[in-house]
């Protein structure tokens, strides 16, 4: 293992003279870690604790014609079922403390369950092992109804209904479309000119974030009428606001802590637990603890959802890549979460990292009758990515061209239009693949080499937006009736336009909202603003390479209505002359080949670390597990 | 049997914070009466080193030593709102709202210390190591404890700060996909190296080379950590996991670590990381958040390589043996793609 940090790179736009900012100083908790002193939720055991465990549905969808409890209530240990009818507010949808979607998911499942693992009861006993025998008791009768698990067949008109909320099995974007659309150029037009056409489908299977601390919650009532709930969110407030719209109650009741978690990687977002958790509490009175065994985690738990892309490229004979399409199914399972709003960041990356000129995508949040899928660390981009970069070597393949080479002829570049309709800045890509290649003994040619990030640009069509095809197909429900396919501008019958535009009329980010009196002393903060090399069209003092024989270079202009946008290959830079003075050395490309790497990472501090005072908590004592470190209180 | 090795590419970008806005985060900072400072918050420390990177900040930004500033995050009777700790925000977020509660207490700090010094606050300056002295004249100073101590029982006076920050909500536009989503994004070229088995179809990732471009690495340590760990859950991703191994079908789904195959310590890989800084114009001090966008450029990189050494695609994950041997069994037999094209004697 190591790492270099390349200081030579961008450190005209850093300044490296700051005290605590890029030490490698000691974690502040890390004592307590190693130590196993750190209190996690699992470690507050109230006295007179309860568990809390779930009846769970064992069909992949069914109709639940009644349930018998009784023998589980009679059960020893047994202190209180909890039924649906006993959650205040028994329907909610994650995002709707940003606005974002219906509520579509109940707490406790009512009448029909839409996926195995389905909770349709809770027992609370005096010990977890009572509260899983009084589980095994309580007899479900249900009536098994048809379901569906693949996500295209779930967009068939037979499919059955998954999630009632959403009758067509895909989330409703807009009130309009039963997907999100991104349309930038016109990539039909494009791929009728390529040389090339290149397609793949990809697909990504479910995974498990697999925390060593399971997700849980242990909630006691408090003082004041009000509930403390320790718990492992990852987001605290988050977990906070839904348990007061499900339980219904001013959140000022709400007593939430938090903050050491045992690994979360997205799948402790979903803020189940802690409602759970606060409802027992009321209902009993007493301290609840609900937790998820490891199998729950697996299976129940929400894990990163299967996601199948399908990418088409239109590829020009030297490595230009000037149009690809998209169509995306993320797999949501029985109810939404948060795939609604992974599907628009999906959107929103597309076309990754490059700078294509046509590019068109229709991408679904779909319902199927499996466990919810939620976040997991790179929510929404790694599938994605995946398809990208796969078919990117794909494409390098069918022109010959060595695939790294093909990433940085196509990168995006500070200045240049992305496909949401925003400048890209602040780029490094091209550097990341010369430095990768460079350090690997990976050859590429002194041309690509000599690309870089700041240069090259938002010049001509570029910067601007080209005039865009739309389509109005796949209306919230036309599937259903028609079974249109799901690719972008299928089944369309009329296409729209919008005319181009440039990056002016849409500024790169708002500004924000903070009061004026948040002031911050920019001077303080680490940058080197005198440099202006990062403006659009900036051209560097010592020549480019210019570009590949064999690239046709297309008109700088952007021609409404004549056709794709076609970008140059390697962009040329404006003639030298153009530069009244040459800029200083530090706006210069990156050298040919870059230079060697810089003094190696700041080596950490020479003299180890020391505590202030000899560390006393942690050390073993005798009759104590090392392992318990709760606090105890009544 | 024959080990083919294989070599694959990838490159990503990563978008930091949650997409589209609208995630507001805010912070606290006050002083002890002997003169240290506490930043109280509600962001959640995964592991991930929140509590070690915002007290980087806050010291930084207060001008003090680290040693000098302690982090109390996490109960929402005392800390103020934070969104979460998920979408890569936490560092770029909470970050921005530590540096301005932090301004706003060095602001009160540094007139507290001027009047004691009977100077112009404009004219002072942090040494970092708990002094505050005139710019350009260090005798003349005052330690960070004592105009502590007189702006609480001499002046009247608190040295505290409020901070939030907030990226505006963007709409999406029906239509056409326009949106404003996150302005700052991350970086990274990965390369791996592995052998496959054409007798079995194990693959075996023998080499990891990567530059991450992190905007600025706030602290090293806690980058390399997330950097390495990343990229082991990309392998463990790209080659081994999965809750429904036979995806659409639920059936063998695993439930414990015995079913859920995840590489083990005999499995991990050298690693050589470069890190480029490029520091992001509306980030803490440049940083960007590596921690998502680690493991994303391992798993297309995995799947390139399979395909460089035996010349079989896999497009779908996990990359398990059984794929890799129908792949072979297709082909009638590894194809082994050779070296990169500029190569001396590479393919074609």
């Amino acid at each position: 293992m190591a790492v270099e940090f390349r200081k030579d790179l961008f450190a005209d736009e850093r300044d490296d003279d700051l005290n605590e900012i890029g030490q490698p100083i000691i974690r502040q908790d890390i004592l307590g870690h190693v130590t196993g002193r750190s209190p996690f939720y699992d470690d507050h055991l109230y006295d007179g604790l309860l568990f809390m465990r779930c009846v769970r549905s064992p069909h992949h969808h069914a109709r639940i014609r009644s349930v018998d409890a009784a023998a589980a209530e009679r059960m020893p240990g047994v202190i209180r079922l909890i039924r649906p009818q006993d959650v205040p507010v028994n329907l909610n949808t994650l995002l709707s403390l940003i606005s974002f979607g219906r509520d579509d998911e109940p707490l406790l499942a009512e009448h029909r369950v839409a996926y195995k693992g389905e909770p349709v009861m809770a027992i609370i006993a005096t010990s977890d092992r009572a509260a899983l025998d009084a589980v095994a008791r309580v007899r479900v009768d249900y009536e098994e109804l048809p379901h569906v698990l693949d996500v295209e067949d779930a967009l068939k008109p037979e499919a059955p209904v998954v999630n009632e909320t959403y009758p067509n099995n895909t989330f409703d974007y807009h009130d309009r479309y039963d997907h999100q659309k991104l349309r930038f150029g016109d990539v039909e037009a494009a791929f009728a000119q390529a040389d090339h056409i290149v397609e793949g489908e990809y697909q990504m299977s479910p995974i498990e974030q697999a925390p060593i601390e399971t997700c849980g919650a242990i909630a006691a009532p408090e003082t004041n009428d009000r509930y403390v709930c320790h718990t492992s969110t990852q987001a605290l407030f988050f977990s906070l606001g839904t348990t007061a719209k499900l339980l219904d109650m001013p959140s000022s009741r709400l007593h939430f802590i938090g903050g050491t978690v045992g690994g979360g990687f997205g799948g402790k977002v979903d803020s189940h637990h802690e409602p759970m958790a606060v409802l027992g509490a009321m209902l009993t009175g007493k301290p609840v603890k609900y937790m998820w065994d490891r199998a729950e985690e697996m299976q129940v738990g929400a894990p990163r959802g299967g996601e199948r892309w399908r990418l088409k490229d239109g590829v020009m004979r030297d490595g230009r890549i000037i149009a690809r399409a998209f169509t995306g199914f993320f797999d949501a399972g029985a109810y939404t979460r948060l795939s609604s709003y992974a599907v628009q960041k999906a959107t929103g990356h597309l076309p990754g990292p490059y700078m294509i000129p046509n590019v068109a995508s229709n991408v679904y949040c779909v319902y199927t009758n499996r466990t919810p899928s939620t976040a997991m660390r790179g929510f929404g981009i790694t599938a994605v990515d995946f398809a990208i970069e796969c078919h990117m070597d794909k494409a390098a393949e069918t022109v010959g061209m060595d695939p790294i080479e093909l990433r940085i002829l196509n990168a995006y570049r500070d200045g240049d239009m992305k496909a949401h309709r925003r400048a890209a800045k602040n780029c490094a890509l091209i550097e990341s693949c010369q430095v990768v290649a460079q350090k690997s003994g990976w050859p590429l040619s002194a041309e690509a080499m000599a690309q870089s990030s700041l240069f090259g640009g938002g010049i001509g069509e570029r910067g601007v937006i080209p005039e865009t095809v739309t389509d109005q197909a796949g209306q919230i429900g036309e599937r259903k009736r028609s079974g249109l396919a799901p690719e972008p501008f299928a089944g369309a019958t009329a296409r729209g336009h919008v005319p181009a535009g440039t990056a002016t009329d849409h500024p790169a980010t708002g500004n924000a909202p903070q009061r004026e009196d948040m002031e911050i002393e920019a001077e303080r903060l680490g940058f080197k603003v005198t440099r202006g090399a990062s403006a659009p069209g900036q051209t560097p003092a010592s020549p480019m390479p210019q570009p590949q024989p064999a690239a046709t270079v297309a008109p700088a202009a952007p021609r409404p209505g004549a056709g794709p946008a076609m970008p140059p290959a390697y962009t040329a830079p404006a003639p030298a002359s153009q530069q009244p003075v040459a800029p200083p050395a530090s706006t210069r490309p990156q050298p040919t080949p870059p230079t060697p790497p810089a003094a190696p990472a700041p080596a950490p501090a020479a003299e180890p670390y020391k505590p202030e005072q000899p560390f006393q908590r942690g050390v073993k004592r005798p009759g104590v597990s090392r392992f318990i470190s709760g606090s105890r209180r009544r | 049997m024959t080990l083919h090795p294989g070599r694959g590419f990838a490159a990503i970008n990563y978008p930091i914070g949650m997409n589209l806005g609208g995630d507001p985060s805010q912070a606290l900072v006050h002083s002890t009466p002997d003169g240290k400072f506490m930043v109280t918050l509600s962001a959640i420390d995964l592991g991930q080193g929140m509590k070690s990177v915002t007290r980087q900040i806050a010291a930084e930004a207060l001008g003090i030593p680290i040693s000098d500033v302690y982090v109390d995050t996490a109960d929402s009777d005392t800390g103020p709102h934070d969104m979460g700790s998920f979408a890569s925000r936490g560092t770029h977020r909470m970050g921005n709202a530590v540096i301005r509660a932090a301004t706003e207490a060095r602001t009160q700090m540094l007139e507290a210390a001027a009047e004691e010094l009977e100077v112009d606050a404009a004219d002072l300056v942090t040494d970092g190591k708990g002094n505050i002295h005139v710019r350009g004249a260090p005798s003349r100073s005052i330690t960070v404890a004592d105009t502590a101590v007189a702006a609480q029982f001499k002046q009247g006076r608190t040295l505290a700060g409020r901070g939030i920050f907030l990226v505006p909500l963007s709409d999406v536009d029906a239509e056409t996909g326009e949106m404003t989503p996150v302005s700052c994004f991350a970086h990274a070229a990965l390369i791996i190296d592995l052998t496959v088995d054409d007798e079995t179809g194990v693959v075996e990732v023998t080499n990891i080379n990567s530059a991450y471009e992190v905007g600025r690495a706030l602290n090293p340590k806690l980058v390399e950590q997330q950097l390495i760990g990343g990229a082991w859950m990309g392998i463990s991703h790209a080659l081994y996991e999965t809750t429904e191994p036979n995806y659409p079908d639920r059936s063998h789904g695993p439930e414990d670590f015995n079913t859920y195959l995840m590489p083990g310590p005999g499995e991990i890989v050298p690693h050589h990381i470069s890190i480029l800084e490029r520091p992001a114009p509306d980030a803490p001090y440049g940083g960007k958040g590596p921690g998502e966008m680690c493991a994303n450029p391992v798993l297309p990189a995995v799947a390139n390589a399979v395909y460089n050494a035996v010349g079989v695609r896999c497009d779908s994950l996990p990359i398990t043996p059984e794929k890799i041997l129908r792949g072979l069994k297709a082909n009638g037999g590894a194809r082994p793609q050779g070296q990169p094209l500029n190569t001396p004697g590479g393919r074609r």
